[in-house]
Parts: C-alpha cells; sequence; structure tokens
C-alpha cells in the first residue's frame, strides 16, 4: 500500500525539480548574464581611456559628435609620450622602484614569516599580530613623521627613499599572508626535513618557499601593486620631474595649471596599466593552480 | 652497534607537566622494539626525545653510545616515519626519497642506487615520478618508508605509521613493515596505540601509562605474564576481564568467592602465592579466551558455573558472549556452535590454570 502511494509522490518532486541538465543550463545562463553585466561596467573606464587616447586634442574638445567614438584615429598622443618629455623617464623610475621593493619585502617577509610562524620564541604571537597592526596606520598619518626622516637622511626628492619607505606599507601585509600560508604547511614536514638533515635555511628554501608558492605569489602581487599605485609618498617626497614615478609624473607633467592634456594623460596611463596586467596574467595561472592544488588533502 | 639507551628521562612542559616520568629502557643492536600505550601516555614524546624533535628535560638519550642530548636531529643519523607521511609536496617520489642524501652531499650515483634498491625492497619502482598527491594512503607510507631506508640509519623511528591507513592496508602494511625490518635488519623503534600492531610487530613490547614504563618484555610475556592490571587490561583483545573477589582460607586450600555466590577454587601450585592475600578484596582477572564453553573438564583446575549471557557477537570463527556478572559484564568466547541464547542461563568454564589475582590498590598483578 505504502509503495503505491510514494511512487506518485515521487514522480511529482522529480517533476518539480527538473532535469539536472537543465537546472544546469539556467545557472550557467545566469551566471554568464550576471558576468556580462560586471565586465561591460568595469570595461567602461579603461574603454573610454582607449577611445580617448586615440583622439587628437581637437577631437576630444570638440562637443559635437559620440565621445564614445573615435572619428580620426591617431596614435600621436602615445608617440608624443615616448619621445618628448620625462613619461619614459618616469617610466623607468617606477619599473625600478617596484623591483626593488618586491625584492625587499619579498626576503623580509619571507623571513618574518617563517621565524615568527615556525620558530616558536618569546613574544613570536604577539609580534605576529604587531606586524599586522602596523599595516593599520594609515599612510596619510605616517607621511609626516616620514617626511622628518627623509629630510634628516637627506633622502628629499631621492627615488631611493620611495624604495625605502614603501616596504613600510608591503612588509607587514606580506609577512601576514606568509605567515598564514607557512602555518598551514604541516609541523611533520620541518621534522622530516630536520631528520634529513637541513638546517633551518635549507628548510626554508629546499621545502616552505615551494611549498609555499601560491602564497608567495600572492604577497609578490600584492607588493607589486602596491608599489606600481602608489601615489601620496612620491606626491609628497619627489618634487623634480626626472625623479618623479609614473602616477605622480603623468600628473605633474601632463596638467599645466587648469590645462589637462586629457589625450596624453589617457595614453600615459593605459601604458602604465600595462605591466600589473602581464604580471597578473602570468602569476594568477601559478597562483590558481597552487591554490587548488594545495585545496585538497596530501 | 646502534643500540639505544634512555636513562631516567624526563620530559616536562611549562606549567610543570610531565609526560614522562624518569624511564629506563635499554634498546639492542637490530631489536624492533614497539612503545604502545593510550594517547598521553608519553610514548610519542620518548620517541621524539629520541629523534630531538624534543628537548630532553633531565635524564640521558644515547644511540650507538654516543650520549645525544645536545645533538641536533640531523647529526643522530636516524630516519623517522611520520603518521601522516610527511612527504615533500613539491618533490617527486625519487626526489623525497634522495632529499635526506642530497642533503648530505653523496654522488649522484650512489643516490641512484640507494633509492632504486630502496624502491625495489618496497615495491614502489613505477611511482618514482610521481608526486605525492598522485598516491594512495598505502604507497605515500611506502615512500615515507623508503625516504627511511635509503638513509641506511642507525635506528627507524615509526610514530603511529598505520593509523592513517584502513583496516585492511594497515594489516597489509603491518606485514610490510616486519618484512622490511627482517630485511635491513636496523633497530627500530616503534610507536602505536594498537596493541595488535604492538604485539605482531615486535621483538618487545614496552607498555606505557601516565608517562612510566608498566612492564617491558616479548609479546608473550607481555599477554601470559602481565605484572600490572593496566598491562593485563591494556594487551590482548577483548580485554581481559576484572572481577572483584574475596580470597578465603578454608583448612589449607584457598577460596575465591565471586559475586552471584560463585565460589572457585584457587589451584593447589598457586596456594603459597596467593595466601599473604587471604581474607583481602582482589580483582579476578580472566581472559575470555579462558573462560569458554565447558570443555577440557578432564584436565585440572576447571570451574563450571552458570552465568547469563546479556550480548552475543558472532566472529565467525568464534563468538564472543557477554555475560552478566552482578553489576559488571564478563566476555567470554566460545565455540560458534556451542549454542547461546540471550537471557538464557548457560554453563561457562573457568581455566583457572591462566588466571590472575590484583591488588586492587596497588594494581599489581600479585
Amino acid at each position: 500500500m505504502s509503495a503505491t502511494t510514494a511512487a506518485p509522490a515521487q514522480a511529482q518532486i522529480y517533476h518539480k525539480a527538473g532535469s539536472i541538465k537543465n537546472e544546469r543550463r539556467w545557472a550557467m545562463i545566469g551566471a554568464y548574464i550576471a558576468l556580462a553585466v560586471f565586465v561591460v561596467f568595469f570595461m567602461f573606464p579603461p574603454f573610454h581611456m582607449l577611445v580617448t587616447s586615440l583622439k587628437s586634442s581637437a577631437e576630444i574638445a570638440d562637443l559635437q559628435g559620440n565621445p564614445w567614438i573615435v572619428r580620426s584615429p591617431t596614435l600621436e598622443n602615445y608617440r608624443d609620450l615616448l619621445t618628448q618629455g620625462n613619461y619614459v623617464l618616469h617610466f623607468r623610475n617606477s619599473v625600478i622602484v617596484t623591483l626593488c621593493v618586491v625584492a625587499i619585502t619579498m626576503v623580509v617577509s619571507i623571513l618574518a614569516a617563517f621565524a615568527l610562524a615556525r620558530m616558536r620564541f618569546w613574544g613570536s604571537s604577539m609580534l605576529a599580530t604587531g606586524v599586522f597592526l602596523t599595516y593599520l596606520v594609515p599612510e596619510t598619518l605616517l607621511f609626516i613623521p616620514l617626511f622628518q626622516i627623509i629630510g634628516g637622511l637627506g633622502l628629499y626628492n631621492n627615488l631611493l627613499a620611495m624604495i625605502l619607505i614603501y616596504p613600510t606599507l608591503t612588509v607587514p601585509f606580506a609577512t601576514w599572508i606568509m605567515i598564514g600560508y607557512f602555518s598551514s604547511i604541516p609541523k611533520e614536514l620541518d621534522e622530516a626535513a630536520l631528520i634529513d638533515g637541513a638546517n633551518h635555511f635549507q628548510m626554508l628554501w629546499k621545502i616552505f618557499i615551494p611549498v609555499a608558492l601560491p602564497g608567495i605569489l600572492a604577497a609578490t602581487i600584492f607588493a607589486f601593486t602596491v608599489s606600481w599605485a602608489q601615489f601620496l609618498y612620491p606626491m609628497a617626497f619627489l618634487v623634480s620631474s626626472e625623479n618623479m614615478v609614473l602616477t605622480v609624473g603623468i600628473v605633474s607633467d601632463l596638467i599645466r595649471g587648469d590645462t589637462f592634456q586629457w589625450g596624453k594623460i589617457m595614453a600615459g596611463a593605459l601604458m602604465a596599466a600595462a605591466p600589473p596586467l602581464l604580471v597578473y596574467a602570468f602569476l594568477m595561472d601559478y597562483y590558481i593552480a597552487g591554490l587548488t592544488a594545495g585545496a585538497t588533502k596530501g | 652497534m646502534a643500540q639505544v639507551s634512555i636513562r631516567k628521562v624526563v620530559k616536562a612542559y611549562e606549567g610543570g607537566v610531565q609526560a614522562v616520568k624518569g624511564i629506563d629502557l635499554e634498546i639492542a643492536d637490530h631489536e624492533f622494539v614497539v612503545l604502545v600505550g593510550p594517547s598521553g601516555c608519553g610514548k610519542s614524546t620518548t620517541l621524539r626525545m629520541i629523534a630531538g624533535l624534543e628537548e630532553i628535560t633531565s635524564g640521558e638519550i644515547a644511540i650507538g653510545g654516543r650520549v645525544v642530548n645536545d645533538i641536533p636531529p640531523r647529526d643522530r643519523d636516524i630516519a623517522m616515519v611520520f603518521q601522516n607521511y610527511a612527504l615533500y609536496p613539491h618533490m617527486s617520489v625519487f626526489d623525497n626519497m634522495a632529499f635526506g642524501l642530497t642533503l648530505r652531499k653523496f654522488a649522484k650515483e650512489e643516490i641512484r642506487r640507494r633509492v632504486e634498491n630502496a624502491a625495489r625492497i618496497l615495491d614502489i619502482t613505477p611511482l618514482l615520478d610521481r608526486k605525492p598527491k598522485a598516491l594512495s594512503g598505502g604507497q605515500r607510507q611506502r615512500v615515507a618508508m623508503g625516504r627511511a631506508i635509503v638513509r641506511d640509519p642507525k635506528v627507524f623511528l615509526f610514530d603511529e605509521p598505520l593509523s592513517n591507513l584502513d583496516a585492511k592496508l594497515r594489516v597489509q602494511m603491518r606485514t610490510e613493515i616486519k618484512k622490511v625490518h627482517q630485511t635491513v635488519n636496523t633497530t627500530t623503534v616503534y610507536v602505536t596505540h594498537d596493541q595488535v600492531e604492538a604485539m605482531t610487530l615486535a621483538d618487545r613490547v614496552v607498555v606505557m601509562n601516565h608517562g612510566v614504563i608498566e612492564q617491558v618484555g616479548p609479546p608473550q610475556e607481555l599477554y601470559h605474564r602481565p605484572t600490572t592490571r593496566f598491562v593485563a587490561g591494556f594487551i590482548g583483545s577483548p580485554a581481559m576481564n576484572f572481577i572483584p573477589a574475596q580470597v578465603e582460607n578454608g583448612s589449607g586450600a584457598l577460596r575465591l568467592n565471586l559475586p552471584n555466590g560463585i565460589v572457585l577454587p584457587v589451584p593447589e601450585e598457586r596456594t603459597a602465592r596467593y595466601t599473604p592475600v587471604a581474607g583481602k578484596e582482589v580483582l579476578f582477572g580472566i581472559r575470555p579466551e579462558h573462560l569458554t564453553e565447558p570443555k577440557n573438564l578432564d584436565r585440572q583446575n576447571i570451574a563450571v558455573f552458570e552465568l547469563t549471557p546479556e550480548v552475543i557477537e558472532p566472529m565467525g570463527m568464534e563468538t564472543l558472549v557477554h555475560l552478566w556478572l552482578q553489576g559488571s559484564e564478563v566476555c567470554s568466547r566460545i565455540d560458534p556452535t556451542t549454542p547461546a541464547e540471550p537471557g538464557r542461563p548457560m554453563q561457562v568454564a573457568a581455566d583457572l590454570n591462566h588466571m590472575h589475582l590484583i591488588d586492587p590498590q596497588s594494581g599489581r598483578v600479585l
């Protein structure tokens, strides 16, 4: 009796839910619509930059016509930037500063995180929290005392100052990320390495760094982004154009009084966005591959 | 020469908690010693002190005659196999096994020779190029053993190496470990909480409890002649039955008064041994296999009495019967053909040649 009543009820449930294939198709359609909306929304600014960078000053100033369409595309903004003025110099400065900062950040934060995560010593957990707390102090507060320090060191208007002070922003957070990654490595792995004959440095170099590579890449991307996009410190500490990095260089060289050279500003900004794009494109694959590899047991 | 000597070793943690309370143990060259006990008994701590992963609070550990208290793990010439394998996830099986040799700057050919030899012993040659994540649990444990074997160390240390494996694989790997030991013949210290592993693998078993060694001896000795109640109860599965009893001296012959009005005669040859406790409360200990359906009744010292089964557990080759005995339960191992039914009283025979009496205060077997 119970079997006969149960069968239709079950059939009804299946009918309501629809087939798995169907449900999956709808989920995919929904996901693609949501993604498309996002892409359109976030691509507007870069698209506008691209369009503007391809226009001549006259066309930009012309209020007639559709601002989203280029009537007579020109590369003169790009050519001017690369041949006249200090844009190339700014680019070079940004590259130097960023490379140095990323290197310093990774060396310091990996060593610090290894010590804080693994070499249990008195006050290590308090220090770990302390490292993170320093990241919470806003840079807008820090640059005033830093100004005195930089002045005292005679590094005002010097690129070296940037290489010294960017790590105050990048090291704490990068260390924090690395502590998390190192802590997730099973303790037995270092013990096995110790017994296998490794000293602490070999353990770090041959076991921890390869195993925590996704975390290291995450920290690298972070340090790169922060130092490439840093605006406040160079704004405060760099005054002469030839010492400037891209972020402030574009603003100070291409804006004269109330004259905005929009075409060049957009071209400069677009070219400045290329290195982060490349870094993300290359590292993201490793980054995600590393993340998923570590996600399952073993 | 790689004997291990543990002399008066204490491990105390901050706050004064003592995990190991002054143990002494001599492990001979080539010997396979198993430390066994419940969790928190100090067995793993002892092993980790031998490995150099834990500092020794006081006392002395010597490996091959050399005191190693202040020698770092890498210079102790030991190899360890961990419960969770601890394979380096980014290295191939070959590199995992070769890692220790590479760090010790062995020649490339020598490394290859040793790794291939160990892989042959463990039957993992086809896996040498794989990463650990592409291996099953049993294969990972073999690689972990391979990593130990290639080093050709003075001592192998195993820290519950089979606990992460399923029951079937555990039995298989247990045999494998024994085989490997018979091949390489290295002094081995093996930690487990599983008394079956301890019994099957060990030349000598060390039973630990609460940071002290309860008893050391070959498996059979521990099984048949436990010296403490803890060892008597820990070794053997199902565990030994402990029944409160009173020793009574009745005109030269001793008797045991058990609950339910059961009176058992103490075997004559044990009279002298048990006379000092006459009139006292003791624990009567008997293993389930010595509490069976009435059989061998022609032998001496077989006592038959009646008890009521509560639960019957057929195991195939035998049947376990849990019998009710005034507030406590006793387990009996009977032949599967013997009829038994819950609630229906049955005759059971206790083989008193294998009985134990335990002083409930000291926990010593009398």
